[in-house]
């Protein structure tokens, strides 16, 4: 495997082409089916983590009969290590709402929503001034479609689709069971598409220069370039778009600081991968997947209280509705806490990865679901850090 | 009208009195006031024409939308992994040495509340803190100090 070849960076999403009028209007005369077909053919999938691809969700959608339907943006950006959706709108946030606008065509819907959470208020002023702009273009264009902006209030999972619908709906942001999906049953229980804020600029951009061409980049797996957020134990944290399908050791190389022990790959909710693993593991759906955040740990770095400021993270971002992830939560931390002080036999460990397993299959939501990932692949890889 | 009840209202005709209104009207209130009195929400419950505990349990699930009194700028300092590792528990000690409150008190005159908060999607810039809704990025306690001596201005 050719490890040491330099990682490539794409300049796509950030690019200043696909901004104004003229290219919403030629993007917006493509067909549905057109729209649909190039974003399959692309193989593009979901940008905020869970990979779902996209091209299906528009197209589920679409084959819904029910006239009224939903656009809506998750910009509840929240998992520890991401921030590159806040830069997206900060930057080119006019991308979005064409993005937005392409879905909205193609599906056949007249609202949209982008639901921002609350700790990015301050981009609002902004965001405002370029949805005026926005809103003059859809009726110069005459097409008729309204995006409004909904904040939120600081919940992690409120960034799990069907509690942020909940929450756009006023109420606690509990996720609801799933099926039915939100192509299917959304916000205001109708067929709704709800994508990551990079995914719709994404499929922007593959309707303009053609999914042959975003199809080179990346691996069958994970198609095209994304967007990574880079922070922890780097010289250069930050921002940077990159191809898919790099090996750990590839991003290691480029952004570590030499003495990289282990990469968070995918936040708290993601996989810890330590340095012996680094060469044969992939970023990317064929591996560990990635919403885009990549922390990076350094022998300096106790792994311990790494996954013990995960796991009081999410024992006080549980949303409380379903008890795997309640209690779940709340016992792993306590046990690490207990092995730590030598209140518990290092075997208890064992206990805790059984409990992690099962909030894996019992969980409601992601959320319970994924604890186990960072879980698993810490006290798996770091054991002795976890006793001693 | 008590000076609650016109800001409700007036919260209410701009956002409306659907089920949908309720967080908006709560952000509202909250961004006035600072917190949510019991006043207030039984107030927007009237308004809405909903169930008082139904306003309480929505503004309970949302850490923004605070149910006991806050100063005028709340301090949320990030307490998440990345801003951790670059020394915010300094900059979480030294603001509260400086305000010589403790992380989830208010200063007796009402002025500042400290919290700490998860991650604010400032990863790479931290430590990070927000003071009401401003972001503030790679804080050292030299840099808090100047930036609550301008606060403690205004």
């Amino acid at each position: 495997m050719a490890n040491n070849k330099p990682l490539k960076k794409v300049d796509l999403i950030f690019s200043e082409a696909f901004l104004n009028r003229d290219e919403l209007k030629e993007v917006l005369s493509r067909s549905a089916d057109e729209v649909i077909q190039e974003l399959l053919d692309s193989g593009l999938r979901g940008r905020g983590g869970a990979g779902f691809p996209t091209g299906l969700k528009w197209k589920f959608t679409r084959d819904q009969k029910d006239p009224e339907k939903y656009v809506v943006c998750n910009a509840d950006e929240g998992e520890p290590g991401t921030f590159k959706d806040r830069e997206i709108l900060d930057r080119v946030g006019r991308k979005v709402f064409n993005g937005m606008a392409l879905c909205a065509r193609t599906i056949g819907a007249k609202e949209g929503y982008l639901y921002l959470r609350g700790e990015y208020r301050f981009l609002l002023p902004k965001l405002y001034q370029i949805l005026d702009e926005f809103h003059e273009d859809m009726k110069a264009l005459g097409m008729d479609f309204h995006i409004d902006i909904k904040l939120g209030s600081g919940a992690y999972v409120c960034g799990e689709e069907s509690a942020l619908f909940e929450s756009m709906q006023g109420d606690r942001g509990e996720p609801r069971n799933k099926p039915p999906y939100p192509t299917e049953y959304g916000f205001r229980g109708k067929p709704t598409v709800i994508n990551n804020v990079e995914t719709f600029v994404s499929a922007l951009i593959i309707n303009r220069i053609g999914a042959e061409k975003y199809q080179k980049l990346g691996t069958v797996d994970s198609r095209g370039s994304k967007l990574f957020s880079i922070s922890g134990d780097t010289p250069i944290p930050g921002i940077y778009e990159l191809e898919l399908g790099m090996t750990v050791e590839q991003f290691v190389n480029e952004f570590g600081d030499g003495d990289t022990k282990a990469v968070q790959v995918g936040g708290a909710a993601g996989f810890c991968v330590p340095r012996k693993k680094f060469t044969d593991t992939i970023i990317g759906f064929e591996g560990v997947p990635t919403g885009g955040s990549m922390m990076l740990f350094n022998s300096s770095r106790s792994m311990y209280n790494v996954l013990h400021n995960y796991l009081d993270f999410f024992k006080e971002e549980s949303c409380g509705q379903c008890t795997p992830c309640r209690v779940g939560c709340q016992q792993l931390f306590l046990g690490i806490e207990a092995v730590k002080r030598g209140e518990k036999p290092a075997s208890y460990l064992e206990t805790l990865l059984k409990l992690s397993q099962t909030m894996k299959i019992t969980a409601k939501c992601g959320l319970g679901q994924s604890v186990g990932n960072s879980f698993h692949s810490i006290v798996n890889n770091f054991r002795e850090e976890m006793i001693y | 009208m008590s000076e609650i009840e016109t800001l409700v209202k007036e919260l209410a005709d701009k956002h409306g009195r659907k089920r949908e209104s309720l967080i908006p009207i709560l952000q509202g209130v909250v961004e006035k006031e600072r917190y949510l009195s019991d006043e207030a929400m039984t107030e927007i419950a009237r308004e809405l024409d909903i169930a008082a505990a139904q306003v309480y349990g929505t503004a309970t699930f949302y850490s923004f939308l605070d149910t006991v009194p806050r100063g005028k700028y709340v301090i949320r300092i990030c307490k998440t992994i990345s801003c951790s590792m670059k020394n915010g528990n300094e900059v979480i000690k030294a603001i509260s040495d400086i305000l010589k409150i403790q992380v989830g008190e208010t200063t007796p005159d009402k002025k500042f509340t400290l919290l700490e908060a998860n991650c604010l999607g400032w990863c790479h810039k931290g430590p990070a803190m927000l003071i009401n809704d401003t972001p503030y990025t790679e804080l050292t306690p030299q840099k808090v100090r100047e930036i609550i001596a301008e606060y403690k201005r205004k």
